[in-house]
């Protein structure tokens, strides 16, 4: 059953859990580095080997990390919460459990608003966020695949081992319909946005910063009791993200249909087919034995640093869309594409630099993205804003035209200097000889007689045909409004 | 038995000080004391000869050259092979880590090395501290200085073996459930299992984390009140290590008295089940205290009936996840699979089979049941419970009295093979009398009075929690009744030593 079928039949019933790396400086429980890439097992202490007689001492900045991020989604902050351990052997997990919070996380109930491409906007209820510590990662040596299956031997590297990691669960999110893969992958990307305003991750996903376990389940109706659902693990692109629920609900429907039942199991996603694979079965059985840590103290985040937290958060991304479409007054469409494009933190500067927002936009959408994309660059990488914002006041003061400008923005990207230098070092400011100007409106005329026909007759768009001569006459520099009103003055119009 | 190991450590501290011997030839009389017992005792799983008189040796420098010192350095001390030595094999008493060398070092050792006292060596425990007779380790049993046919008590059993054989003039043991305190009464020796929080655990291989604690063992009061001066203190890598500032003990053992102090017995530990020989001594001792002034009560501790049973889901609870990193993945013994294959399971599976005894598979197992889903709340969940309201007994008890006393275990020291040893659960009933300070994080200590059978009875003081210095007011004075009574229960053994 295809996907569009599948979204008529049945009402889609999306779970989210994001694991989001933080930028601490060190380890969530010990004071090795928590840095990506160095050797393998350099970053790493007696605890984070799960060494005998090693002990966790929580990561303070850690703790700050995951108060923000459960403030920033409208979560409430624990009075009192606690780590607990996760049990289950695994050679990544160095002392055979994880270090995790159970039925009592920092951060619960809360939400996020998510906008999807034409603007609408979706909320998606948060269940829970809370802290827990990453694994190391194994090498499987010798298969064919790189997979355990197949296999020599496998080679652990503990230095993500301790990673503080702060876990996001959502509620199940209903009454998205049709339109459940694209909120899915909206929401992650959401996310994303907050990790970056409230600088507490890179939050690369390619870097696996931030990772996605994707939960579906499929219903007769939105009145239906929740059906079985299947939870398709590190899913780690946005677009992957939208695919595997997209997979998943046609996967899962094709079952239905044909009166088999969905198994309860964990599935990965494969990049290259864009389909999942069972893994292995979820139930009951899986029994992680949680308790609390005994090694840590319950943790009480006093009112007073949580209050001067939240007072502290930055604007987050939808707040700041909210109030620059205001203050803007561009179109949602525009406002879309500038946020797609990742330039509203740029055009923000600009306008701050003195730049108009139409004009900020123009050249950032416009000049600026088509050079960087020669370049496979971002636009950012090319230009700053202040050097946009001068160029836009070289154009408001008369001094370049548009493609004058597009020359300069050619120079500066070229490292030639600032706009200002750029045009002088070109020799591209607008002419200000109006002899010169006044002989080329004047050839124009003569030779287009039947042009000023028709401006006398009233025509005035009529005057765009005398431009291209007067422009190719003084090689561009001509300033198009002075031109114009030299013609309409010997004209006598 | 030369003159040098049948002095205290604080008189051994007296004659370095005053130039009367050196610290190599105090660490040299113990380590040919050793050597000339250890067949007997076993004491030690390893022996650290060479660092001993290296540390010797320059702290007999270091006070030559006038340096200032702490007032143990130089005396000799052993430690439970349950404390990480870097570069010294730490076994825990394991098959497991028989070969572990590691590469880090622990707070404790640190504190020992900084005071510059020559570590002996690491003495013999069950495995993991799993155990009350030492039978339980990979190494051999440890034999009681007393009569080598007896148990020493457990798991501390080579720590208070080494101070009772005069191997050693101090011993650092660890107490989970009486793991100090039950030694030292059947050797006849001090253990002291200081409030939870007291001492560092950075660096004690774990076995139940809420409840293990670092004890000071000595052969007398005043030298356990010396050592564990040395040993508590804040250490910022034990999340559970506590702010106090510590001191005071030894001079609150030398200087208290028992006149005025109101000494509560606790009624659920002095009546059924203890050996009559047990009983006498301990009421013997009550009148000699009373004598000495101390005002002697009554106290009522209902919920004490069940700590035993809320023990036995949590101890092994915690112990069944602090264990699980022994997996033969990064340390330790790996062993491969005899037959099928060798995967990361199968290596875990061997390597779990092969490198832990009995007593610590049984506890796993316990351990990993009650935190089973489903069983949970009815067996972790209520033994939390019961783990408060032991708390809130104490806490009524202690405003009624300053210091509760028991007899420290119902039996002297068992024979090795009898048929107690040998039946798990009346080994654990041996706890009962122990067991209640660690689930309530309180501290207490036991002192030899006098002898049953020819075997030492220990007698149990606790005191509220932080309030250590409460358990030196009490059995410093005490202590002094006891031995112008009836003599030093340890002269009595070093008479028959020394007849040997």
């Amino acid at each position: 059953m295809k996907y569009e079928d599948a979204i008529k039949k049945y009402d889609p019933v999306i779970g989210i859990e994001v694991h989001v790396e933080l930028g601490t400086a060190t380890k969530m429980f010990d004071a090795a580095p928590n840095t990506f890439g160095g050797g393998p097992n350099t970053n790493v202490t007696p605890t984070s080997l799960g060494l005998p007689g090693s002990l966790p001492v929580v990561n303070e900045k850690g703790v700050e990390y995951a108060i923000k991020i459960g403030l920033a989604l409208g979560c409430e902050i624990a009075e009192t919460c606690r780590f607990a351990r996760k049990n289950y052997f695994y050679p990544d997990v160095p002392k055979d459990f994880q270090t995790s919070q159970s039925d009592e996380p920092i951060a619960a109930e809360g939400q996020v608003e998510v906008e999807l491409e034409d603007g609408t906007i979706v909320t998606v209820p948060v269940e829970r966020a809370h802290m827990e510590e990453d694994a190391g990662k194994n090498t499987h040596v010798g298969g064919a695949t790189g997979r355990i299956q197949g296999a020599d031997h496998s080679l652990v590297d503990y230095n993500r081992a301790g990673v503080p990691l702060v876990e996001i669960v959502t509620h199940p999110i209903t009454g998205t319909g049709e339109r459940a893969a694209e909120v899915a992958a909206a929401y992650v990307r959401t996310l994303r946005d907050i990790f970056r305003a409230l600088d507490v991750s890179e939050a690369r996903m390619e870097q696996g910063n931030v990772r996605a376990d994707v939960n579906v389940s499929l219903r007769e109706s939105p009145e239906a009791p929740l059906g079985t659902r299947t939870e398709t693990k590190n899913v780690n692109s946005f677009r992957s993200i939208e695919r595997a629920v997209r997979f998943e609900i046609a996967r899962q429907a094709t079952l239905l249909e044909a009166g088999e039942k969905v198994v309860q199991e964990t599935r990965h996603f494969h990049e290259e087919t864009g389909e999942t694979s069972s893994g292995r079965p979820k139930s009951d059985a899986d029994d992680y034995r949680y308790f609390p840590e005994p090694d840590l103290v319950p943790l009480q985040p006093s009112r007073e640093w949580v209050e001067e937290l939240r007072a502290s958060l930055p604007e987050l991304p939808a707040q700041k869309r909210r109030r620059l479409l205001g203050e803007w007054k561009f179109s949602d469409l525009e406002m879309r594409d500038i946020v797609n494009a990742g330039l509203l933190e740029a055009i923000e500067d600009t306008v701050t630099a003195g730049a108009k927002p139409a004009a900020a936009r123009k050249w950032w959408t416009g000049e600026v993205a088509r050079l960087a994309n020669q370049d496979d660059k971002h636009p950012t990488e090319i230009v700053t804003p202040a050097q946009v914002a001068g160029l836009v006041d070289l154009i408001n003061e008369g001094k370049l035209n548009d493609k004058l400008a597009k020359d300069v923005l050619t120079g500066v990207v070229a490292g030639e200097g600032e706009p200002a230098e750029v045009m002088k070092a070109r020799d591209l400011e607008i002419v200000e000889d109006t002899g010169a100007l006044e002989a080329a409106v004047e050839e124009a005329i003569a030779s287009n007689p039947d042009v000023v026909e028709k401006i006398k007759g009233g025509k005035m768009q009529a005057i765009g045909a005398l431009m291209g001569p007067i422009m190719k006459a003084t090689r561009g520099q001509a300033d198009a409004g002075k031109a114009k009103d030299l013609i309409l003055a010997k004209l006598g119009v | 038995m030369t003159e040098l190991t049948n002095k205290s450590a604080l008189e051994l501290a007296a004659g370095l000080n005053s130039g009367e011997f050196s610290s190599v030839d105090v660490t040299q009389a113990h380590l040919d004391r050793i050597s000339a017992t250890e067949d007997d005792f076993n004491s030690f799983i390893t022996v650290t000869d060479e660092l001993a008189l290296e540390t010797a040796k320059a702290v007999d420098a270091k006070r030559s050259a006038g340096e200032d010192l702490h007032a143990l350095a130089g005396v000799p001390v052993a430690l439970k092979d349950l404390v990480v030595t870097e570069g010294t094999r730490t076994t825990a008493g394991s098959k497991m880590l028989e070969n572990w060398v590691p590469p880090y070092e622990s707070t404790v050792h640190n504190k020992v090395k900084a005071a510059g006292l020559p570590v002996l060596g690491k003495t013999n425990l069950d495995e993991f501290a799993m155990g009350s007779t030492t039978e339980h380790s990979a190494f051999g049993n440890t034999r009681n200085p007393w009569n080598l046919d007896h148990v020493p008590g457990g798991s501390s059993g080579g720590a208070a073996a080494a101070l009772a054989g005069f191997q050693a003039p101090l011993s650092v043991g660890t107490d989970t459930g009486g793991s100090v305190r039950q030694p030292a009464a059947f050797t006849g020796t001090v253990g002291v299992k200081p409030t939870y929080g007291s001492i560092s655990r950075f660096g004690i291989i774990a076995m139940a984390s809420s409840l293990d604690q670092v004890g000071p063992m000595g052969r007398n009061v005043a030298d356990a009140a010396a050592l564990h001066e040395l040993l508590a203190g804040h250490d910022p890598l034990d999340s559970t290590s506590l702010p106090d500032e510590v001191g005071g003990f030894l001079s609150a053992a030398q200087t208290s008295e028992l006149k005025g102090k109101k000494l509560g017995v606790i009624k659920q530990l002095a009546g059924e089940g203890y050996q009559d020989g047990v009983r006498t001594a301990f009421t013997a001792a009550l009148e000699t205290a009373a004598a000495a002034g101390a005002e002697i009560v009554e106290v009522d501790c209902p919920s004490i009936s069940y700590a035993l049973d809320a023990y036995y889901l949590i101890m092994p609870s915690e112990v069944s996840s602090n264990l699980a990193r022994y997996d033969g993945m990064r340390y330790g013994l790996r062993v491969e699979p005899e037959s099928g294959p060798v995967t990361a399971e199968t290596v875990m599976s061997a390597t779990r089979a092969a490198g832990f005894g009995d007593e610590v598979k049984r506890r796993i197992i316990l351990g990993t049941y009650a935190l089973s889903a489903g069983y949970y709340d009815a067996y972790y969940g209520s033994a939390q419970k019961i783990r408060t309201l032991v708390q809130n007994d104490f806490a009524k008890a202690f405003a009624a009295c300053d210091v509760l006393v028991s007899p420290t275990t119902p039996t002297t020291a068992l024979k090795f093979g009898a048929e107690k040893a040998a039946d798990p659960m009346a080994l654990y009933l041996g706890d009962v009398a122990t067991i209640p300070a660690n689930l309530a994080g309180i501290p207490g200590l036991s002192l030899p009075a006098g002898l049953a059978d020819g075997l030492p009875v220990g007698f149990q003081i606790l005191a509220p929690a932080r309030e250590d210095i409460k358990l030196y007011e009490v059995a410093g004075p005490l202590e002094a009744a006891l031995e112008s009574a009836g003599g030093r229960v340890l002269d009595t053994l070093a008479e028959g030593l020394n007849a040997k």
